[in-house]
């Protein structure tokens, strides 16, 4: 097919191909191109060019050409017009043509032809240093907008104690069906298994001094202090504080807050505010929750291992383990939820433009949310261990 | 109203006059659920020719577009773009047929991740496999085409503006000189001056790189500027003609398009 473009089906037909000469015509170089010069016949363009420069006369193909025949050009697109004027050394070569179509498309490509710009150069450790400053600036800026923001929530949440219709509750009760109900079933599980483990680990170590029992130790202190809370932070900071993240981005993409804005519904009153709200609440329910499916886990683990009956299990947890030891791992959770959502919300409402961007902070919200979560527990530790709780 | 159809594909009057067809549709349904959005709707597109696409909200232009690239399941009946059967194309012969075609979504739908001269040169890669000086001297080319400043090329899609954003997606439908080129609405979102420089770039581009473009739009201006014949969608059916054509169609909704306050206005500039 010799139409521009055409979809040649036929793998029988012989692959078309650009041919290329350097010529001398009256003395003056002159580059004559024939055949098919479009971007599906180029990709060996350059052995084809080796080959016609061995083959001209003697230093004829030294330099650019300024001069082309083209008409025996069959086929033309802009890239095989954008190729002759770079071998003949610019848009300024005259070009001769047989076809009108292709004299046109010589006249378009030599009106765009640029110059590519070549990347800039600089040199690693000037690079080094700008990414670095930037950075510096960057993590500055993000220091006190965080500020602004737990400054700006604690504002709303005064005002919202003045009059406390500000107080979202629909949306409150919404966020916690998402955040707390919907949690209850994955919580459960992974804290019932990590039970199990640790019941099991538990019993393999301390038979070894004849200490089994101490296993129900092993499980309570452990659960309560710090795995069911923790675990259970882990788990929300992955699902709830993520799409926090996401939800908000994404409405910060499609200017949703703006909207908000102009119609003068405060974003942090209104979106910020309950999910907020929500996860303070919903986080102690969870670690209380985590908790027991933790303890559920080692005492069905100490059923099968050590021959304890679920009673004998649960005296000895009374008997052994002190109430301080829960409320240690509840004082943590609520402060935990706080610290999720604020990271979460603040991240969605960083998010600027593209959606590539949501995906960023998503990401940079989850880490950072595990991170500070990690961070303030071993914070917790210390506290606890000066108070000798 | 039936449409009152005479000629072959939905024209009103014959304009083939010996052109190769492009774009053949035969019969064409698509349905979401119970909801048919088109049915028995035949559609000719003639080398070298601009045909705008137009219709109510609601009837499909950008579904139809999309069951043309077959981004929509087609229900029944048969689609040939550049003489091709695309209900049983694949492999080797499906991405010869995508690399003659360009498209040109709505937003731009440019890669963000990568730089717009990137998002030119992907095409390029995957299609031709060119030396990589040869590609960037190309989108280089293909930008200043375009009407983009040279520096567009090292910018990420998100530091454009609209505007841009859609030149800089015409620059990668272009990226291999594409047989048949797909826009959608590509004015909507522009300011008056940049929607008729952009028709005039429609125009010199057709003319230079001999394309076929089939363009949605409710620009009533791009219509004239550019478009050979237009195409209206109507009661899920096409119907072809020349502007001449349509202005003496009788349909109540081809009447109101035309007729109204802006299809006067735009007419009067014309």
């Amino acid at each position: 097919m010799t139409v521009n473009g055409g979809v040649s089906t036929n793998p029988a037909m012989a692959e078309p191909h650009p041919t290329l000469r350097f010529i001398e015509r009256g003395g003056a170089p002159v580059l004559e191109v024939g055949g098919t010069w479009t971007a599906f016949t180029l990709h060996d363009l350059r052995q084809r060019l080796d080959k016609a420069r061995r083959a001209a006369p003697r230093g004829s193909a030294a330099k650019a050409p300024h001069a082309v025949d083209a008409t025996h050009v069959e086929r033309l697109d802009t890239t095989g017009a954008l190729e002759i004027l770079q071998l003949a050394g610019g848009p300024k070569a005259a070009v001769e043509t047989g076809v009108k179509d292709h004299a046109e498309l010589f006249e378009v490509v030599k009106a765009n032809m640029v110059e590519p710009v070549p990347p800039r150069q600089v040199d690693f450790l000037a690079r080094w240093l700008e990414e670095l400053g930037r950075d510096l600036v960057d993590l500055g800026k993000q220091i006190v907008s965080l500020c602004a923001f737990v400054g700006e929530i604690i504002v709303i949440f005064l005002e919202a104690c003045v009059s406390p219709k500000r107080f979202r509750i629909g949306a409150v009760v919404q966020q916690m069906f998402e955040v707390w109900v919907k949690a209850l079933l994955i919580v459960g599980v992974l804290t019932f298994l990590i039970g199990v483990v640790i019941a099991y680990q538990g019993v393999q170590q301390l038979r070894q001094f004849g200490a089994e029992t101490f296993t129900v130790e092993a499980v309570g202190i452990s659960m309560f202090r710090e795995l069911g809370v923790l675990l259970t932070a882990i788990i929300v900071a992955g699902r709830s504080g993520s799409a926090f993240t996401a939800q908000i981005g994404t409405m910060q993409v499609n200017q949703e807050i703006d909207a908000m804005r102009t119609i003068g519904l405060n974003p942090i009153e209104w979106l910020v505010m309950p999910r907020i709200a929500a996860l303070v609440l919903s986080m102690p329910l969870l670690a209380f929750w985590g908790d027991m499916t933790g303890l559920l886990g080692g005492a069905v683990a100490c059923t099968v291992y050590l021959d304890f009956t679920l009673v004998q299990f649960f005296d000895r947890l009374r008997d052994t383990v002190g109430i301080w030891h829960f409320y240690t791992g509840m004082i943590k959770a609520p402060v935990f939820g706080f610290i999720i959502a604020a990271i979460g919300c603040f991240e969605g409402l960083q998010v600027k433009g593209s959606a590539e961007s949501v995906g960023q902070l998503t990401t940079r919200s989850v880490v950072e949310s595990i991170f500070c979560v990690i961070v303030l527990d071993a914070v917790f530790s210390i506290i606890f261990l000066l108070a000798n709780v | 109203m039936a449409a009152q159809t005479t000629a072959e594909g939905g024209q009103l009057v014959d304009h083939r006059d010996g052109r190769e067809v492009v774009l053949k549709l035969r019969g064409v349904r698509t349905q979401f659920g119970d909801h048919v959005v088109h049915d028995k709707l035949d559609f000719d597109v003639f080398r070298g020719e601009v045909v705008g696409l137009v219709g109510g909200s609601g009837s499909g232009k950008s579904v139809l577009l999309r069951t043309i690239l077959r981004l929509n399941p087609l229900r029944a009946g048969k689609i040939e773009l550049l003489g091709i059967d695309t209900r049983a194309v694949y492999g080797r012969t499906e991405r010869e047929l995508l690399s003659h075609i360009g498209v040109q979504f709505q937003d731009g739908a440019l890669f963000s991740s990568l730089s717009v001269a990137d998002n030119i040169i992907l095409p390029i890669r995957e299609h031709a496999g060119l030396d990589e000086g040869l590609m960037q001297s190309i989108a280089a080319l293909k930008v200043a085409l375009v009407g983009l400043p040279p520096d567009t090329g090292d910018k990420k899609p998100s530091e454009l503006s609209g505007g841009m954003r859609k030149r800089a997606s015409l620059a990668r439908a272009l990226a291999l000189d594409p047989a048949m080129l797909f826009l959608d609405e590509p004015t909507a979102g522009l300011d008056p001056i940049g929607a008729s420089h952009y028709d005039e770039l429609i125009g010199q581009l057709r003319q230079s790189l001999g394309l076929t473009v089939l363009m949605v739009t409710h620009d009533l201006d791009s219509l004239h500027a550019v478009c050979d014949r237009i195409a209206v969608l109507l009661d899920k059916r096409v119907v072809v003609g020349t502007m001449e054509e349509m202005l003496a169609y009788d349909h109540p909704w081809v009447r109101e398009y035309f007729h109204g306050p802006r299809g006067r206005a735009a007419l009067k500039q014309a």
